[in-house]
């Protein structure tokens, strides 16, 4: 049986950065692959080669045997390969059927079979379980539906060969599980799958191959059965790896974070968080569980001073923080890692060190006076880079040139290094995880839905199906 | 049903109009017959944005690149003495140009901005420059009287006897609004605007389609500068078009980035226009010749600023595509 894909000794630069570096990999019919690797390691470079959206610098791609050439995106479509990319390629304006036909429509006399690719859609989202509007529009559905338009529109295709990039990060456990039956399912039917991740739990449970890369280098093929867990992350991060952050029971002493039957309306001008009340005590972590949409974005924000807090306080140290001045509540002793780092983190035309500063720029010992001190800048930037393993030739090169798990690191650096009271971090695991969970890093979990939060658990106590079931919006027995 | 500025406007023409023919129907038919020609290079050169932006480039040089057509339609038709010529090398400029803004845009990834207002100044430089007197054209293109269409009461005065460009430039519009609308061509034209690396992962060319589409953009700019030249004047001017070129990017607006709407708002502009010239025949109202020349302009701001912050223009649009950067 030919292989559906081969992909030999490829390897790809982006200036000083060798991404990919002599690469090989193979996927057969019916083959779940892993791709696993930490952020940064080439895993979306390698798919997007081989996908036609990077052209690499050596090496060959085949297809069912077949040499594809670099940058063939629309060759590698036709010979059946499809991507389900991290960050969705959906026109926000259009609907569900319009971005499942584009490039590939049904038409009579030159026009689109609207009502054909319509029927279309419905008899595919059944025939595959994944139900659709087919008239939604793409901006109004919640990510979990996105996702789904994604990998419908692959199905569309009749791939042979389904590439998911990241596909779980913006799930619930729930939605994963789904996701993860589905993958079997399409597997069971002859589908070669690529599937990239960095979660452990995933490829332990859905691959028979697992590949793993580490600073654009092939480290090894394995299996879940050949390897355990712990294995696959000491390839993955190269050293011995704590699976299980190991994290003693949190000591309070009293309250570092209190917010107070806070209410913000969301961009829509909807009611977001509605009367949150809560309370982080100093030497314990606090997690937020829920689905994206349930207000945990708008939370953050007004705790941060990003978001107009329609009616509550937030009191740091007892002291309540102004509202909308992001820059007075740090002052006040709040860190903030934000979600979105490309937007609230960092500046990406700015260098490393910059960034490194962006929060105290001006004050001591970054500047005296009016004046910048660059030499305390450069000095504080090749420390935090050495110190957090921020990978970069060095700290003056712009953060634009960074992976996204070291744009990550970045924000982390800065906002970690000057030991605030409180740190509030939205999705800081995001792109740089092992296997760390909400549940292991949390001393106590609060879930969200629906702007409220439904329960609070002891994280000793809880159990993530249960969480799961809350995030969803299901009533569980609360504790 | 939610209230639409445009319906409005449709419907408060439509019950004017009835009550003005029923004062005086032939002076009525003549004013709405002359909002046409007002009309119509507005509209024309609105389709030029509409195709250019929904594909996400940003065109400001629509006016020179009817000027510059204009121009060689009108020495060209006088030299070689035959307009239809005169017409194919309007054209032919139009698309020149079209394809001097793809290159700087697309290949070179040139602000867009900046290269619109390099086409303008250039045209408007070369043809002050190359510009002759005493030249003419043997006639301009002939009315069409329309058959079955031109004897519709009421209507058919108003639509018939217009010339060829003025039909073939109408057809187009509505053609225009299928294709963007009713075929693959519109949809990963419209998809490229919005999203491009949605159409790019589906197999669709973001850099031929903007190509194919500002080229195509760019004969429409030359037909409407032969129109100009051709068809409703008859000659050419330093400076001929006017500042109509950039009427039609708020036209353009005005209109929701739709030919149709587009359409209707180019005749709107027409018929102020007419209407205005009318009452100034008639001596009714006594304006200043300097104040009706504004018109156009004012309508301008009035309608940008109605339609600030309600319109959405394509996601995309004015930002060069970087494949590697999905």
């Amino acid at each position: 049986m030919t292989n559906l894909l081969d992909v030999e000794r490829l390897s790809k630069r982006f200036g000083s950065v060798l991404a990919n570096q002599e690469i090989s990999l193979s996927v057969k019919p019916g083959e779940i692959v892993a791709l696993l690797g930490e952020n940064g390691a080439g895993k979306s470079t390698l798919v997007k080669a081989v996908i036609g959206l990077v052209k690499p610098d050596s090496g060959t791609i085949r297809v069912k045997g077949k040499e594809l050439p670099y940058g063939d995106t629309a060759g590698a479509i036709a010979r059946g390969i499809g991507m389900v990319h991290q960050h969705f390629q959906l026109v926000p304006v259009m609907s569900v059927t319009e971005n499942l036909i584009l490039g590939d429509e049904p038409t009579k006399f030159g026009l689109i079979q609207m009502q054909k690719a319509r029927r279309e859609t419905a008899e595919l989202s059944k025939r595959y379980g994944l139900a659709i509007d087919p008239d939604a529009i793409i901006e109004d559905l919640p990510v979990g539906m996105a996702q789904r338009v994604e990998i419908l529109k692959a199905l569309r295709r009749d791939v042979s060969l389904l590439i998911l990039d990241e596909p779980t990060a913006v799930l619930t456990p729930q939605e994963t599980d789904e996701l993860l039956e589905v993958l079997r399912n399409l597997a069971s039917k002859g589908v070669g799958i690529l599937f990239i991740t960095h979660k452990l739990r995933e490829v332990m449970a859905i691959a028979d191959r697992v590949v793993v890369l580490r600073n654009g280098k092939l480290v090894g093929v394995t299996s879940p059965k050949e390897s355990s867990e712990s294995q696959l992350a000491q390839m993955m991060v190269g050293r011995e790896v704590v699976l299980h952050v190991e994290k003693g029971p949190g000591n309070p002493t009293g309250a570092a974070l209190e917010v107070r039957e806070l209410e913000v309306l969301d961009d829509r001008r909807l009611e977001a968080v509605r009367g949150i009340s809560l309370q982080v005590n100093a030497g314990e972590i606090l997690g937020i569980a829920g689905v994206e949409g349930n207000g945990q974005r708008e939370l953050v924000e007004a705790i941060c001073g990003m978001r107009n807090r329609r009616k509550g306080k937030v009191l740091v140290a007892g002291k309540e923080v102004p509202n909308l001045k992001p820059h007075e509540v740090h002052a006040a002793g709040v860190a903030h890692i934000p979600e979105d780092r490309e937007r609230h983190g960092l500046v990406a035309t700015y260098s490393i060190s910059d960034n490194l500063v962006l929060n105290r720029f001006d004050q001591e010992p970054y500047a005296k006076g009016w004046i910048r001190d660059l030499d305390a800048v450069a000095r504080n930037g090749d420390e935090l880079v050495r110190r957090y393993d921020i990978r970069t030739p060095n700290a003056s090169a712009p953060a634009s040139s960074l992976s996204g798990g070291n744009k990550q690191k970045t924000v982390v650096a800065r906002e970690l290094s000057q030991n605030l009271p409180v740190v509030v971090a939205s999705q800081p695991t995001r792109g740089v995880d092992v296997g760390s969970e909400i549940l292991s890093l949390s001393d106590r979990v609060a879930v969200l839905y629906g702007g409220k939060i439904v329960a609070t658990f002891d994280s000793k106590l809880a159990n993530r199906d249960e969480i799961g079931r809350l995030m969803a919006g299901s009533e569980g027995s609360r504790s | 049903m939610k209230f639409r500025l445009s319906y409005f406007v449709i419907i408060s023409s439509i019950l004017l109009f009835a009550y003005f023919y029923s004062q005086n129907s032939i002076v009525t038919s003549s004013v709405v017959f002359t909002a046409i020609p007002f009309a119509l290079p507005l509209a024309l050169a609105a389709m030029v944005g509409v195709m250019c932006e929904r594909t996400g480039i940003v065109n400001i040089g629509i006016e020179g690149t009817m000027l510059v057509s204009a121009f060689t339609a009108f020495f060209l038709g006088a030299i070689l003495k035959n307009i239809t010529a005169g017409l194919f090398i309007g054209i032919m400029t139009g698309v020149l140009v079209g394809l001097l803004l793809s290159v700087m845009t697309i290949t070179w990834k040139m602000d867009q901005i900046i290269a619109g207002v390099i086409i303008n100044i250039m045209a408007a430089g070369i043809t002050s420059f190359l510009y002759r007197q005493n030249f003419r054209i043997p006639s301009t293109f002939a009315p069409i009287d329309l058959p079955i269409l031109g004897d519709i009461p009421v209507v058919g005065p108003i639509i018939s006897d217009h010339g060829p460009i003025t039909y073939l430039g109408i057809i187009f519009i509505f053609g225009l609004w299928v294709a963007l609308y009713k075929t693959p061509w519109g949809l990963r034209s419209r998809s490229v605007g919005e999203h491009p690396s949605s159409a790019d992962t589906a197999g669709v060319s973001v850099v031929r389609l903007r190509y194919l589409n500002v080229t195509i953009a760019g004969a429409v700019g030359g037909l409407a500068g032969s129109y100009l030249a051709l068809e409703a004047v008859g000659i050419f001017e330093r400076g001929f078009t006017a500042g109509k070129g950039f009427t039609a990017l708020a036209i353009m607006i005005f209109g929701r980035w739709n030919p149709l709407g587009a359409f209707a708002a180019a005749l709107f502009f027409g018929l102020s226009q007419a209407v205005t010239n009318q009452l100034m025949i008639d001596e009714v109202v006594q304006i200043p010749q300097q104040f009706v020349t504004m018109l156009p302009y004012i309508l301008t701001i009035l309608i940008l600023a109605i339609s600030a912050g309600k319109v959405r223009p394509p996601a995309a649009e004015g930002i060069p595509y970087e494949k590697e950067k999905v």
